[in-house]
């Protein structure tokens, strides 16, 4: 059954429409890769499925688990297990990891009528998820993501990811600005998360994080809209032709051309 | 006498219905009442006095009476009588300018003096708690005069909390002289969390020795109109920090207005005013820093923060450097901005709610000042107030 249905997805942000007309279908425990030049709408889909307001929707429809997505607040997605790995992960000085982690994994257990957990308990658990991605303990007692490196934040990520256990979890460029050894390390966290019930939209400019997080699904976005989908194999055609061989481009270079 | 002293008659009459007290206090209380008289209440075209419209409290008859005092000395502190503190008693908090000052050094009655003798070190917090009750069945408005005069010995050290509250209608107009000696060290704060009726007016003088290091912490929680001036002179190698914090709402009005005197060589001042501003509210900051001609090796630096949550809160602040050394370091900085949108859409993404990812945001913006408190049961519980606060404006 699918667990997210796209149809005619079209958005803007400003005058300007960026998707023009996304139609997708995700099911349980598949993983979709998203990939596509700059400007091509990529990072819009995701901020657009996560809920951000920046972005008005101006057609089609989104549903989520038989649920109107659209219809949703940013908090009510997350609580019904949609999860966003940031690209740019927002730094919060003031309100420590610990406490934001524990305030976020409480309120979603509650809206599964799950019981809070107590301190100790959660302690237990963030403890072992962050010795699964090599994170120091001592970030816990720092702001949310407030001087930490661009390696730090994206594991910092996929940890509160590992924690939060989403059903449908969409990172966005995930892999920009890592070194491969924390390419690895992230693209692990992800690959142990991977399960019957849990969907994914891998959201990539780079063909190399699906070396790593292999999909079963890959989309090329291309000026607002799907130009082709195929399996994993087009990920590997990609690297060879480029995403010219598709006859799409960077929206800097489409201006150029025309 | 200006228009807006319209009630100086009045005033006059609580005036000569107080109780008997020694010679010197007659004398003083006589002249601090004529300057009063002369000065009359601030109007807004005065410089001081340009965001803060006093008329309110101006144009209000207020019966004189006195606010219930909660004193916790701890040992060896003893409470010192007020009669042997001649010439030592307004010397700082000067009146000649100060319409409010001059008002509540007219009605000086029951003074609060503390003496820390030199040396002590005073492990536990001195707490001075002025109350106004509830004043049931009055036709006026209470008018209390809060008075204290803390001395530091040399070397000594202490902590002072000073806290104000009370219910209803009121005024409070409080003055606070605090004297450290040579090395001392002082912790020093003010909470105030007078109801959301009450005027609260208070002014604290503070003259620091050679090398002596205080630290002020001014917490404006309460109050509808609401005035706090704190003055700092500073000696050779002094150090001062001033940090405060205020959180208005619905249509209060908070001025902060603080004056640092480098007057001496190597003196160090650190500024951090945080502002919380919501609703109808509004609020002054007013940083004034004079480092005098003799004043090199000043090391100052002045920040003001604001975090304006609504279209219709306002803030002016205002750095204010008179700078004659030219030998010295001054730095002084002013924000005002809203809650951080990507903040909040990264929060909500975690499945926070809005008005939680509110209320968090907020509390995050104070978190630095509050963590500057270092008395642990006061942090706490400042902690809980803010806490309370935020989630009734959420």
């Amino acid at each position: 059954m699918a667990l997210l249905e796209i149809k005619d997805l079209r958005a803007t942000v400003g005058e300007r429409e960026i998707l023009k007309g996304i139609d997708l279908q995700v099911n349980a425990g598949e993983v979709h890769a998203i990939m596509g030049p700059n400007g091509s709408g990529k990072s819009t889909l995701a901020q657009v499925l996560a809920g951000r307001e920046l972005y008005k929707v101006t057609g089609g429809e989104v549903l989520y688990d038989g649920q109107d997505l659209l219809a949703m607040a940013p908090e009510d997605r997350a609580r019904a297990g949609i999860f966003l790995a940031f690209q740019y992960p927002v730094e919060i000085p003031g309100v420590s990891n610990l406490y934001f982690l524990k305030a976020a994994l409480n309120t979603i257990r509650k809206s599964r009528d799950l019981p809070e957990l107590d301190a100790l308990d959660f302690l237990d658990l963030i403890r072992e998820k962050m010795k699964q991605m090599e994170m120091d303990q001592a970030l816990l007692n720092r702001p949310v993501n407030a001087g930490f490196s661009g390696g730090e934040k994206k594991r910092n990520e996929i940890f509160q990811m590992a924690v939060l256990e989403p059903r449908l979890a969409i990172l966005d460029e995930t892999d920009s600005g890592l070194d491969i050894d924390a390419l690895r390390l992230v693209a692990g966290g992800v690959n142990a998360l991977r399960g019957p019930d849990r969907s994914m939209i891998v959201v990539t400019h780079y063909q190399r994080l699906l070396d790593y997080i292999v999909p079963d699904y890959v989309h090329v976005l291309g000026d607002g809209r799907i130009v082709k989908s195929g399996g994993k194999e087009l990920a590997l055609e990609l690297e060879e032709t480029g995403y010219a061989g598709l006859g799409i481009y960077d929206e800097a270079e489409a201006v150029g051309k025309v | 006498m200006t228009a807006v002293a319209e009630h100086t008659g009045a005033w006059l009459a609580e005036f000569t219905r107080q109780p008997a007290a020694a010679p010197w206090i007659r004398q003083l209380r006589e002249a601090a009442f004529e300057r009063f008289a002369g000065l009359g209440f601030p109007t807004t075209h005065d410089e001081e006095w340009r965001f803060t419209n006093v008329a309110p409290i101006a144009r209000t008859r207020f019966r004189a009476g006195a606010a219930t005092r909660l004193l916790t000395l701890p040992e060896p502190l003893r409470e010192a009588p007020v009669d042997a503190f001649e010439g030592r008693l307004a010397r700082h908090a000067a009146f000649e300018q100060n319409a409010f000052v001059a008002l509540n050094t007219a009605f000086l009655d029951e003074v609060t003096v503390i003496q820390v003798p030199r040396g002590a070190v005073i492990e536990q917090p001195i707490e001075i708690v002025y109350e106004v009750p509830e004043q049931a069945g009055a036709a006026d408005p209470v008018a209390v005069q809060p008075r204290t005069l803390i001395l530091v010995g040399a070397a000594a050290q202490c902590a002072i909390v000073e806290t104000y509250r009370g219910a209803g209608r009121y005024f409070t107009n409080a003055v606070t002289e605090i004297v450290a000696g040579e090395g001392a060290v002082v912790d020093h704060y003010k909470v105030q969390r007078e109801s959301s009726e009450a005027f609260h007016v208070g002014a604290h003088y503070v003259s620091l020795g050679r090398s002596a290091n205080f630290t002020s912490n001014s917490l404006a929680l309460g109050g509808a109109l609401v005035r706090n001036d704190v003055s700092v002179t500073l000696s050779e190698g002094s150090d001062a920090t001033l940090n405060g914090l205020y959180i208005v709402n619905g249509t209060q009005h908070v001025d902060n207005h603080t004056a640092i005197d480098h007057a001496k060589p190597h003196g160090t001042s650190h500024e951090l005013y945080k502002g919380i501003l919501d609703g109808k509210a509004s609020a002054v900051f007013n940083g004034r820093v004079l480092v005098r001609k003799d004043a090199q090796k000043t090391d100052s630096k002045q920040t003001n923060k604001n975090l304006v949550l609504s279209d219709e809160a306002v803030i002016d602040t205002k750095p204010e450097l008179q700078i004659l050394a030219d030998d010295v370091r001054c730095t002084h900085g002013a924000t005002i901005g809203q809650l951080d949108g990507e903040a909040m859409f990264y929060l909500q993404s975690r499945g926070i709610g809005k008005s939680d990812a509110r209320s968090l945001l907020t509390w995050a913006f104070a978190q630095d000042i509050v963590d500057r408190v270092r008395i642990v049961p006061l942090r706490n519980s400042l902690e809980r107030i803010l806490f309370e606060k935020f989630h009734e404006h959420a």
